[in-house]
């Protein structure tokens, strides 16, 4: 049994994918924006979400747009932004309760559509530029936002690791955005983006719920639509910069209780490649779960940390490795987090663990199919990834995935960077 | 076993009561790739005094036991139940409220396995002295750890303004001092009384045969045997209309204070339709005014009194209920006094057909959004079915409120005697 139906429909400028499927109650639009990462553009990118949720020109203020969702059965309408890969995605999500659960009414997905179409293309400006309370108040909500990264200490050490480890690259761009540009940016500026934004992005729509496809299609094609565009190459999305170099090793200091320590490596393989299922399994083995040998072995065995895991960057081939530990620990958390990786690379692995890291990946993906944000994240992979694997297949090729493949993806796994985020006196070897 | 269509959601649930007493629940949902089981007890913070099983005087129990004895049924004498559920590929987890403590499970495979380990673990108590002296180690910090938190010190300051009698004034973990005193008999003893099937309710949602599942259900309780149960005596003191202190301050190294204004919604038991009518409206009422189409949020905005750390939340159990309002300030007083005057103002107000359809409208769609997951489904099934009112009605429920019920009860809806403020200031 297919798991997820998706029907793709490529028109002019634009591909629409209608997700039938009746686990939910709820009907989920998704517009996906996706343009090369930059840091000429992020600034901007950054802001918009901020901007445009305060209300297109029809509801013109954070009130009249909330009336509009709340009259629409409290629609729920949220726009973010993110990297996946070498790639900024700004996605505009609204999600309203499917017609065929309310007695009498039948437009409910019709308007919400409507919404959603005047929020993307209709933005409240005046001449040619957002208007200036608007730009302003919110100029201030995301520098604050910027500020304070550096209070959550974890997430702040996620980005200097990745400052240090591609620097120079594209993927080092902060999706925050950068203060002095946010300083100098008008609101003029930002609209003119917005304009350029709407015409050449590349554009996914995902239509998900108890929706009859045929019903859905000439609706949706009549609002989302362009003409003269132009589609981008999709190597226009990869930045191949990267300079083979030395482990690199970073030591910052702030006052701080718990020291961060975050380990970068690059796996060469990303989510197109063949091999991309055996990596999976070698980062579940590894760090994925509580039963993996960085958890047992930083934290159960040696209590050093009380979280100690890893995590891959799909898009770009990275595997990453997580700990918070006490600052004179650490040589010995390194050297232990380390030796689980060699002990993976030299096939230190045991049957038991091999087939209980698989049924923890093939769960944790059927439970993500549970959530339709889950769903349609999952589905866009392959947009970013510019290839075909469905959930699916995606699944069969964890559950086929052996112990020599697990040894093999381990040998094109290179340590890169080892940042360190301690207290004074806590950098041991410094 | 019964069967209960619910056509206006699509929803099909079973329902059986077993010889033992335990209520359970089934809702197949066949396209879900998870099932999730919970397993609930009607016994929470609140019951520190009762008649225990199979005795004529009243106890009380020192604070924090209802929550220990979620800790301690883990911990078997041979083995921690987690790892159990791991090997099965399921994820297990539980939790005390003030009313409930609920242990549950979600798993994708081997859901029988899993079932059985469930019931098994929970209604299989191994507790010793020395397990006892230990939990008290890792508690005492799960307390400190709460003791630093400032939203979880502002929400119960809250309540310790808003609550003279009622127990919701005591943190639900208790004090590092109260459990000092808790022994394994205590454990014992609130066991005995409150883990009997009769107390208890099974409630499991998603990919499963609903004929396969009760029949392993209660095949698995026919094996165990349990102590005749009279009705269980908890004493739940009065409680007085107005607040027990005005305002409550507490200091703590905060870079910015916060503030909140609560509302004593309900001190009396309720149940039915009387619940379900107050539970609506007070969520509907609050949301109107403090959402962000609200006209009382919109004004506190243009006066920057709030950012974006600002909430409302509400909250109705079977004998008591409060809404908070709150966020950071630099100012406390002007920001609670601003509340006050605001919520004072409702008196007078007269909600329109117009906006009250809107509010309808509104918690029918977030209805619609919360059904969209098991867990959410399971709980709150279980909160509503403890006060004999059914979750899979209110959404004909809330089409058939009036906007006259809903300017009845806006009327009298804020009265200066039932508003608290907890005010966290920075030392």
């Amino acid at each position: 049994m297919e798991t997820i139906k998706e029907e793709i429909k490529n028109y002019q400028g634009l591909n629409i994918h209608f997700v039938p499927n009746d686990k939910f109650k709820t009907v989920h639009l998704v517009v996906k924006f996706r343009t090369p990462l930059s840091r000429e553009t992020i600034t901007k990118r950054a802001l918009l979400p901020y901007v445009l949720q305060q209300g297109p020109n029809k509801y013109p203020s954070r009130k009249d747009l909330q009336i509009a969702l709340d009259n629409l059965y409290g629609a729920v309408l949220s726009i973010d932004g993110g990297k996946k890969g070498d790639s900024h995605i700004l996605s505009f999500r609204l999600e309203v309760a499917n017609e065929k659960f309310i007695p009498n009414e039948s437009n409910i997905i019709k308007k919400a559509i409507d919404l959603m179409y005047e929020v993307i293309f209709h933005p409240n400006v005046e001449g040619d530029r957002f208007r200036e309370l608007i730009f302003n108040r919110e100029k201030e909500t995301l520098r604050q936002k910027i500020k304070s990264i550096v209070d959550d200490k974890m997430k702040y050490a996620n980005m200097r690791l990745i400052d240090e480890m591609c620097e120079g690259e594209a993927y080092q761009t902060h999706v925050s955005g950068y203060e002095e540009d946010l300083e100098k940016l008008t609101t003029k500026e930002l609209y003119q983006y917005y304009q350029k934004m709407l015409e050449k992005d590349q554009i996914d729509v995902y239509v998900l719920g108890d929706i009859d496809v045929t019903e859905m299609e000439p609706i949706i094609s009549s609002y989302f639509k362009r003409d003269d565009y132009q589609e981008n190459d999709n190597n226009a999305f990869r930045d191949n910069k990267f300079s083979k170099k030395d482990v690199k090793e970073v030591v910052e200091k702030q006052s701080v209780q718990q020291a961060k320590l975050h380990i970068g490596y690059r796996t060469n393989i990303q989510y197109q490649d063949l091999n991309y299922a055996a990596l999976q399994v070698f980062n579940g083995i590894l760090g994925g779960f509580p039963s993996s040998k960085l958890f047992i072995n930083v934290r159960e065995k040696n209590s050093l940390a009380y979280y100690a895991s890893s995590r891959l960057e799909s898009h770009k081939g990275l595997l990453l490795v997580f700990s918070g530990i006490a600052p004179k620990d650490y040589q010995k958390a390194r050297d232990i987090m380390e030796e689980q990786m060699i002990a993976m690379k030299n096939g230190n692995i045991t049957e038991d663990e091999l087939k209980e890291t698989k049924d923890l990946i093939v769960n944790s993906l059927l439970e993500t199919l549970d959530h339709p944000q889950g769903i349609i994240e999952m589905l866009y992979q392959q947009v970013i990834a510019d290839t075909q694997l469905s959930p699916d297949e995606l699944i069969k090729n964890v559950k086929n995935v052996t112990l020599e493949e697990v040894v093999e993806v381990g040998k094109s796994i290179e340590e890169d960077t080892v940042y360190l985020l301690t207290n004074e006196g806590g950098a041991a070897n410094e | 076993m019964n069967k209960k269509e619910y056509r206006h959601i699509e929803e099909t649930l079973f329902h059986e009561k077993l010889n033992n007493g335990l209520d359970v629940f089934l809702l197949p949902r066949p396209q879900m790739s998870k099932t999730y089981a919970i397993f609930s007890t009607n016994y929470g913070s609140i019951d520190r005094t009762f008649v225990p099983i199979g005795e004529t005087e009243e106890i009380t129990v020192p604070d924090g036991i209802a929550h220990f004895l979620e800790h301690k049924l883990f911990e078997k004498k041979d083995r921690d139940v987690f790892a159990d559920f791991g090997k099965q590929g399921a994820s297990a987890n539980a939790y005390t409220s003030f009313t409930k403590t609920a242990y549950l499970f979600s798993a994708t495979s081997n859901i029988e396995e899993n079932v059985k380990t469930l019931l098994d673990f929970v209604q299989d108590p191994y507790f010793s002295e020395q397990s006892v002296e230990k939990e008290k180690g890792i508690i005492g910090q799960e307390i400190k750890m709460y003791d630093d938190q400032p939203d979880w010190q502002s929400f119960m300051g809250t309540l310790k303004s808003l609550f003279k009698e009622t127990p919701v004034n005591i943190d639900i973990a208790g004090t590092v001092e109260s459990i000092s005193e808790i022994t394994k008999d205590d454990l014992y003893t609130c066991y005995n009384t409150f883990y009997h099937p009769e107390n208890m309710t099974f409630f499991i949602a998603g990919n499963f045969d609903p004929t396969r599942m009760i029949s392993l259900i209660k095949e698995n309780q026919d094996r165990k045997e349990f102590a005749k149960l009279e009705e269980i005596k908890r004493n739940y003191p009065s409680e007085p209309n107005e607040v027990a202190e005005k305002e409550f301050k507490l200091k703590m190294p905060v870079s910015v204070a916060k503030c909140t204004v609560g509302i004593k919604e309900s001190f009396n038991e309720l149940a039915g339709d009387a619940f379900v009518k107050r539970d609506l409206l007070q969520d509907m009422i609050i949301t109107f005014y403090f959402s962000k189409s609200g006209q009382f949020y919109e004004q506190l905005y243009q006066e920057n009194m709030i950012d974006s750390s600002f909430y409302f939340e509400t909250n109705l159990d079977k004998n008591f209920g409060y809404s908070i309002i709150g966020g950071n300030t630099d100012d406390p007083n002007q920001f609670a006094e601003k509340i006050k005057e605001l919520l004072l103002s409702t008196n007078s107000h007269v909600i329109t057909k117009e906006d009250f359809e809107r509010m309808k409208r509104k918690k029918i769609g977030q209805l619609l959004r919360s059904m969209n997951s098991l867990e959410n489904i399971a709980s709150k099934f279980i909160h509503y079915n403890t006060v004999t009112a059914d979750y899979f009605e209110l959404i004909p429920t809330i089409q058939s409120l009036t906007v006259e019920e809903a300017n009845k009860f806006l009327k009298e809806w804020v009265d200066e005697s039932r508003l608290g403020v907890c005010k966290i200031l920075s030392e």
